[in-house]
């Protein structure tokens, strides 16, 4: 597997898109520290693009990837090697090739411009963490599209609607229910909400601990009782985790039953 | 004729008192060793000097007009006793003292100076620290607080005094005090015709500043900055705020400036900076909001309801999460001529004015009125384009709340 994996990471390594990538995070950086030199909040106009274009990027690549290699999977898979070996090889060599260029994308800016001295150092870190968690659930997710889909057409608009659904719609049904049952207590079922879907989780995650969460008021407060404790930040950790955990094991049970 | 002879008579008896008032000088090694010796020892109108060192003392009465001037910084020290010095006559002056360990207690109102039914006082240079009530006016007219430094050690609001407080006054100066980590900074109940000028009131537990039934106020140039809540004015008439900074306060219950049941008030060139919310309004009518700056806030102006026939011009709101919330349908406010940051229209004919209508209500602040939990959904996408569609078709927001000539430019740029 660490053969696969090392091979389809140096082969996006080599490929200009991850440079592309790589150097727009490079910009974004430099760009937003030089137009504002407060690290912190530098750090909330990233979460917002971060929670947008990360998702969007990780399900595009994705899919992109996996139906560009097609032959050269199908070369592989008449070699004796473990299926789950191939197809978790190229997912893991796509999400870290990614992941790779996120972290030194917006890392090296905000190194140069102080990061260590700054107290935004673990805001950053945490949002180096939920970008990466987001890289690797959504490439997860567009691999099993990709794989269930042999019609390109089909797997890329698939993947494109899952996007929509997780960054747009599902918060237009959120609101939709908040002001539906604003007669009952809502609380528990923000939270439940919140915590099911990685974009929403990674939003409040980060915004609970920025300044802005003050403007959340008394709702704020019963979140920032929850995610602001070791506990839920320990069961945010294993939601995330587990929606990463989902599609790769999809991935695996499902490409070892697949007919090629 | 008359007036020269009255003028004369005058200046003879001015005279003739300065030159019977007597200094006398309070030292540890004097014959007179302590503040309240001095005190009883002193005729009307007498100096007392008092030297550079510690005195030990708690319930000092001063019941006769003296001046008592502190060289160097004479320490009061009232080992947490009881209240310190007690004005009850009229022409007092104290300047320079530094006054330490105010007692604490639950059923009285100690304070390092207090000044009861007394006039033409003047309280000056004066440095408290370790207080539970600092400086206490109580049923006093025609004075002054001038110049004096206030630094509490307050660390929750049920144990702790005021830095300033005025009770029933009249007419009184309050200029160039510094407070901090007091409850309230300064704090003004049932007392008309005060101006608070130019002080600074930072970090306290509670409110910056605080008015209750108090009209006819004016406070200019005063910065307050980090308080637990802010500034609040609640239940006054006639109130000029002028030229204030209200910075950083914030937290989930802070807001900037409070306004509660307030007519009549003119709010003008303020600035209200990183604050929750800039201003809280509820039941304030024919207020007058002008040349102020929002900048950084929360929500910069939060109208929760009954508040008629106010009016917003030439203020410039810039980089607000929110610019406005409403409550109602209804509104007899009027904004015009505001410059407002988020403002995306055009200006054809070049006269400074946009075109377009500016709408400062947005469909999230008036989703999040409706419904508080909403607010989690704060920075999603999917709240950005609904944003930008009721801004494109308005639907929801009051569609009179309006400012139908906003500028183009900054205001005073």
């Amino acid at each position: 597997m660490l053969k696969i994996l090392k091979y389809s990471f140096y082969d996006l390594m080599r490929s200009r898109w991850s440079y592309v990538y790589f150097i727009f995070y490079l910009i974004l950086g430099f760009v937003l520290l030089f137009l504002n030199h407060d690290l912190s909040k530098a750090v909330i106009t990233l979460m917002n693009i971060i929670i947008v274009l990360v998702p969007l990027i990780g399900t595009i690549f994705g899919v992109m990837y996996f139906y560009n290699s097609k032959e050269f999977t199908e070369l592989l898979l008449a070699q004796p090697i473990k299926r789950s070996t191939i197809f978790l090889g190229q997912y893991f060599g796509v999400a870290s090739s990614l992941t790779l260029s996120l972290v030194l994308g917006l890392g090296i800016p905000f190194v140069l411009y102080g990061l260590f001295m700054s107290d935004a150092i673990w805001d950053f870190s945490l949002l180096l963490i939920t970008g990466a968690f987001l890289t690797f659930i959504f490439t997860g997710l567009a691999f099993n599209i990709a794989l269930s889909n042999e019609n390109k057409i089909k797997g890329f608009g698939y993947a494109v609607l899952l996007w929509l659904f997780m960054a747009v719609i599902y918060d237009g049904l959120f609101l939709l229910s908040l002001i539906v049952f604003e007669e009952y207590p809502l609380d528990s079922f923000s939270l439940a909400a919140t915590m099911l879907n990685p974009i929403d989780l990674s939003r409040t995650l980060i915004l609970l601990k920025l300044d802005i969460s003050a403007l959340l008021g008394y709702t704020g407060a019963v979140f920032k009782k929850f995610f602001g404790t070791n506990f839920g930040l320990i069961v945010s950790i294993i939601v995330l985790v587990v929606w990463t955990w989902i599609p790769i094991w999809r991935l695996s049970y499902k490409s070892k039953r697949k007919d090629f | 004729m008359r007036l020269v002879k009255q003028l004369v008579l005058t200046y003879v008896l001015f005279f003739a008192v300065a030159i019977r008032a007597n200094t006398i000088t309070v030292c540890p090694t004097c014959p007179i060793s302590s503040v309240q010796e001095g005190v009883k020892a002193a005729a009307d109108f007498d100096t007392l000097r008092i030297k550079k060192g510690t005195y030990k003392e708690f319930n000092i009465v001063v019941d006769k007009p003296l001046v008592i001037i502190g060289e160097n910084y004479p320490v009061i020290d009232g080992e947490d006793q009881g209240e310190i010095i007690t004005i009850v006559s009229d022409n007092v002056t104290i300047d320079g003292l530094f006054i330490i360990n105010v007692g604490t207690s639950y059923t009285a109102d100690y304070a390092a100076i207090r000044v009861v039914k007394s006039q033409h006082f003047l309280i000056q240079n004066v440095v408290l620290e370790k207080l539970f009530f600092g400086i206490y006016l109580e049923k006093s007219k025609n004075g002054k607080v001038y110049h004096n430094k206030i630094i509490g050690d307050a660390v929750e609001e049920f144990n702790s005094g005021n830095g300033i407080q005025l009770w029933y006054c009249q007419n009184i100066e309050v200029t160039q005090n510094i407070v901090q980590h007091v409850r309230d900074g300064i704090y003004l109940e049932f007392s008309d015709n005060i101006t608070i000028e130019n002080n600074t009131s930072t970090n306290n537990v509670r409110y910056g500043l605080h008015f209750m039934f108090s009209n006819d106020d004016v406070y200019t140039n005063n910065v307050f900055e980090n308080n637990g809540a802010g500034v609040a004015v609640m239940f006054s008439k006639k109130i000029k705020m002028h030229n204030n900074i209200f910075k950083k306060n914030w937290g989930t219950a802070s807001f900037g400036l409070l306004l509660k049941e307030i007519n009549d008030a003119e709010i003008f060139g303020n600035t209200f900076e990183e604050n929750t919310i800039g201003i809280n309004i509820e039941g304030s009518n024919r207020v007058e909001y002008k040349g102020n700056d929002f900048l950084n806030n929360g929500w910069a102006v939060k109208v929760r309801g009954a508040c008629y026939t106010n009016v917003f011009k030439n203020n410039n709101f810039m980089y607000n999460s929110f610019d406005l919330s409403y409550n109602s349908k209804l509104n007899d406010n009027v904004f015009e001529y505001n410059y407002w940051s988020s403002y995306t229209g055009y200006d054809l004919d070049k006269n400074g004015i946009g075109d377009v209508p500016y709408r400062p209500v947005k469909l999230f602040s008036y989703i999040v009125n409706r419904t508080p939990e909403t607010i989690v959904l704060l920075r999603s996408l999917f709240m950005d384009i609904i944003d930008f569609s009721e801004k494109v078709s308005p639907v929801f927001t009051p569609d009179n709340l309006m400012d139908v000539r906003p500028l183009m430019k900054k205001w005073n740029d």
